[in-house]
């Protein structure tokens, strides 16, 4: 069962609420390979991204999904549109409302913008990325993907690694797969990770091999320079070779069966060496078609619910 | 005029009474502060069961005038101030113009003469337009009758133009209110700790603020100047206040009554009316700042009454203002958190709200001294007090006390003589 309006993050979701999302993307999953098994339901839906910061994947992957069920897609360009003349984000979200849109898709730098979006329009809201605080569609489509190779989460060990502090995909990881089970650890340089992420039920560390070992899952997330004018850790040169993953590592402290996992885009030999991108153990790549099939379920989730 | 005060709880904690007594004014003043005082009165006020105090004085107010009048003004921010029990509040500079020289300090105290109900005391900028590059122009802003100088909502960056501003005031005994914050710590909008990762804010740490503490205090002291720390919120903060005073510092700290009574884990959800600076802090910061102001470390309650306009609190909670309206709710906070809590006794908190901060002025209010100006409070202090915020004189609304329940009801104020408070309404 899925009865919110919105998805806003997995914090407040229960278990059972991600389980119908992810065992709904079972079937959308079909429908991405198959067109015949396409049947439009989402139609009569009408369905606008907003995204304030830049992602061009995520913001495709929502399009997609969207037109594979239906419905009619919009993308509101923020750079262009009255958002740069100074509108308050409630303003723009409840003239979307009267034009009859029935999902907003939103990205935004801010923590907590999508839901004061939601708080305050009829439509439903999706969160995209707010802030430093969640990415519940990443998040899903990673239990997604975790699931079809793990066939379960129990006692499952995942490592998240990289920069832990700004990310949203780790966060809204650790509050699903907590949720469901499984053991996670964050681990990054001391500089990328705050010890209170431990009141998550979580472990942090920074002990790279210690995050490897005996680890089910390992996933890496992308240092994102661009945000740290006061850099947390001296050049990339350092930080791959103490942070990075490469073979050598894999071969010796990893699981022959581990999962290697990354929400892209991957800048290689930085967080993952390109031989351990493209190696036996990753499924980046099944990663971005579990993406659009997630946020299909979502769509479908939401939009029947507002039809009921 | 005489208006007699019967049979109320006299608590002034500057002349050590606090026992039942009658109160007559007159002329604006009071005349007698006496068992069953017999005088014939124009009014006579029964204040039976009910504190008879000075008149609150809020070193920390925002009257947002000039500038941002759709925030706040000096006629709805006196009236706020009057139906929190306050006589004399202190008008922080940061307002556009900034209070930075003699003719705004002049055009502040016009418009309270003309507009407010309750005494309106200016604040000066330490430097112009608060850029932080250039002293004010102090001594003329002292002159027209500057209580302070102050650059709240940020700290003076440079140490050495601190130390300037400190041995400047100096000169004309004007104490310095410092707003502590080193703003390379302070990228966040709650404090940093497991409410913030939970949240998914980033975090301000307790040492944005404890930086500045230790600095000012140690410049102050260097230059043996007057130093009153605004708005004090960590442990650390509370452990150098005590070491400074102990090696001899001129300083002083206030508290607000969120900072004593909200803590971090208060915030649920991204409500932009629990976000102000410095931010509620943990529950062992909140102890901390309690058992300060039972021992003396914190010598005054502060409101840092912050209004804003529900368009810069309804919106991204980052992108939020900071700061809540606080002077309609700090004495029931105080008797509901602090004696109550068994912190204070209500002389104790009184104090604290009268004769210490206006030690801190160099002023002869916050007493009820016989000649002294009669500004007076009384208070109901047993009522159940809820807050409701659609009631509040304040032109804005912006306050994590909708609903709270607190303890005890202001009833008069009286500004020189003159009641503008009457039964609980504003009657001025
Ligand atoms: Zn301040």
């Amino acid at each position: 069962m899925y009865n919110r309006k919105d998805l806003l993050g997995l914090r407040d979701l229960t278990e059972e609420e991600i389980m119908t999302i992810l065992n709904t993307a079972k079937d959308m999953k079909a429908k991405i390979d198959d067109p015949s098994l396409r049947s439009y339901e989402l139609r009569k839906s009408s369905i606008v991204t907003l995204f304030y910061e830049n992602s061009t994947r995520t913001k495709m992957s929502f399009m997609l999904a969207g037109d594979y069920l239906g419905a009619m897609v919009k993308d509101l360009g923020v750079a262009t549109s009255s958002v740069n003349k100074g509108e308050s984000l409630i303003d723009t979200g409840m003239t979307l409302d009267q034009m009859g849109i029935n999902v907003m898709i939103i990205r935004h730098q801010l923590t907590g913008a999508a839901h004061i979006l939601a708080k305050n329009v009829k439509a439903s809201v999706v969160n995209a990325g707010d802030g430093s605080n969640e990415h519940p569609t990443q998040a899903l489509l990673d239990l997604f993907t975790i699931l079809e190779y793990k066939k379960h989460f129990d006692g499952l060990n995942v490592t998240i690694l990289g920069d832990i502090s700004h990310s949203r995909v780790a966060r809204s990881n650790a509050f699903g797969l907590t949720k469901l089970g499984a053991n996670v650890t964050l681990a990054g340089p001391s500089t990328l990770i705050s010890g209170s992420m431990r009141s998550l039920g979580v472990n942090v560390t920074s002990d790279i091999k210690g995050a490897i070992k005996n680890a089910d899952v390992i996933m890496g997330l992308r240092i994102q320079f661009e945000r740290q004018k006061n850099m947390p850790f001296p050049n990339l040169r350092e930080y791959s070779s103490l942070f990075g993953v490469n073979n050598e590592l894999l071969k010796k402290y990893a699981k022959e069966d581990v999962l290697i996992m990354h929400p892209g885009p991957v800048n290689r030999g930085v967080e993952l060496a390109s031989e351990v991108i493209d190696g036996k153990n990753s499924v980046i790549n099944v990663q971005v078609k579990n993406g659009v099939a997630v946020r299909m379920a979502i769509l479908k989730l939401l939009t029947e619910r507002s039809a009921n | 005029m005489k208006t007699l005060i019967k049979n109320g709880r006299v608590i002034d904690p500057y002349n050590n009474i606090d026992k039942v007594l009658d109160i007559l004014v007159e002329d604006g003043k009071i005349s007698k502060v006496e068992e069953n005082i017999s005088d014939n009165a124009d009014k006579t006020i029964d204040a039976k069961g009910c504190w008879v105090t000075p008149g609150f004085i809020d070193l920390h107010v925002h009257l947002r005038d000039p500038g941002y009048e759709h925030k706040e003004t000096i006629a709805t921010g006196t009236r706020a101030g009057a139906m929190g029990g306050f006589t004399t509040i202190c008008a922080m500079p940061n307002t556009n113009p900034v209070t930075d020289n003699e003719i705004l300090v002049e055009y502040v105290k016009m418009k309270a003469e003309r507009d407010g109900v309750i005494n309106v005391l200016p604040i000066g900028a330490i430097t112009k337009g608060q850029h932080g590059e250039e002293l004010a122009d102090i001594g003329k802003m002292a002159q027209v009758g500057a209580c302070a100088i102050s650059e709240d909502g940020k700290s003076v960056p440079g140490p050495s133009l601190m130390k300037n501003a400190l041995r400047y005031a100096k000169m004309f005994d004007l104490p310095v209110f410092d707003h502590c914050e080193e703003i390379s710590l302070a990228k966040g909008s709650m404090n940093a700790g497991d409410r913030a990762s939970l949240l998914g804010l980033k975090g301000i740490s307790n040492d944005s603020e404890e930086l500045i503490v230790a600095r000012d205090m140690i410049l102050a002291g260097s230059v043996k100047a007057q130093i009153h720390l605004c708005h004090i919120s960590t442990t650390e903060s509370i452990i150098q206040i005590r070491q400074a005073r102990e090696r001899g510092v001129n300083v002083t700290a206030e508290a607000t009554p969120h900072h004593f009574t909200l803590c971090d884990e208060d915030i649920t959800e991204y409500d932009a009316n629990f976000k102000m600076n410095p931010p509620l802090r943990s529950k062992k910061d909140v102890e901390a700042v309690r058992q300060a102001l039972k021992d003396g470390t914190i010598d005054v309650i502060a409101t840092d009454h912050a209004p804003h306009h529900i368009d810069d609190k309804n919106c991204e909670f980052e992108k939020a203002a900071n700061g809540i309206i606080g002077l309609e709710t700090a004495l029931p906070l105080g008797i509901k958190i602090l004696v109550e809590g068994g912190y204070l006794t209500p002389s104790e908190l009184i104090a604290k709200m009268t004769c210490n901060p206006a030690k801190i002025l160099h002023s002869d209010k916050g007493t009820l001294s016989v000649g002294a100006a009669a500004d007076i409070t009384i208070t109901d202090p047993e009522c159940e007090n809820i807050f409701d915020v659609s009631k509040m004189a304040s032109k804005a609304k912006n306050t994590p006390f909708g609903g709270y329940k607190a303890k005890g009801k202001v009833l008069y104020t009286i500004v020189g003589g003159e009641i503008v408070v009457e039964d609980g309404k504003l009657v001025k």
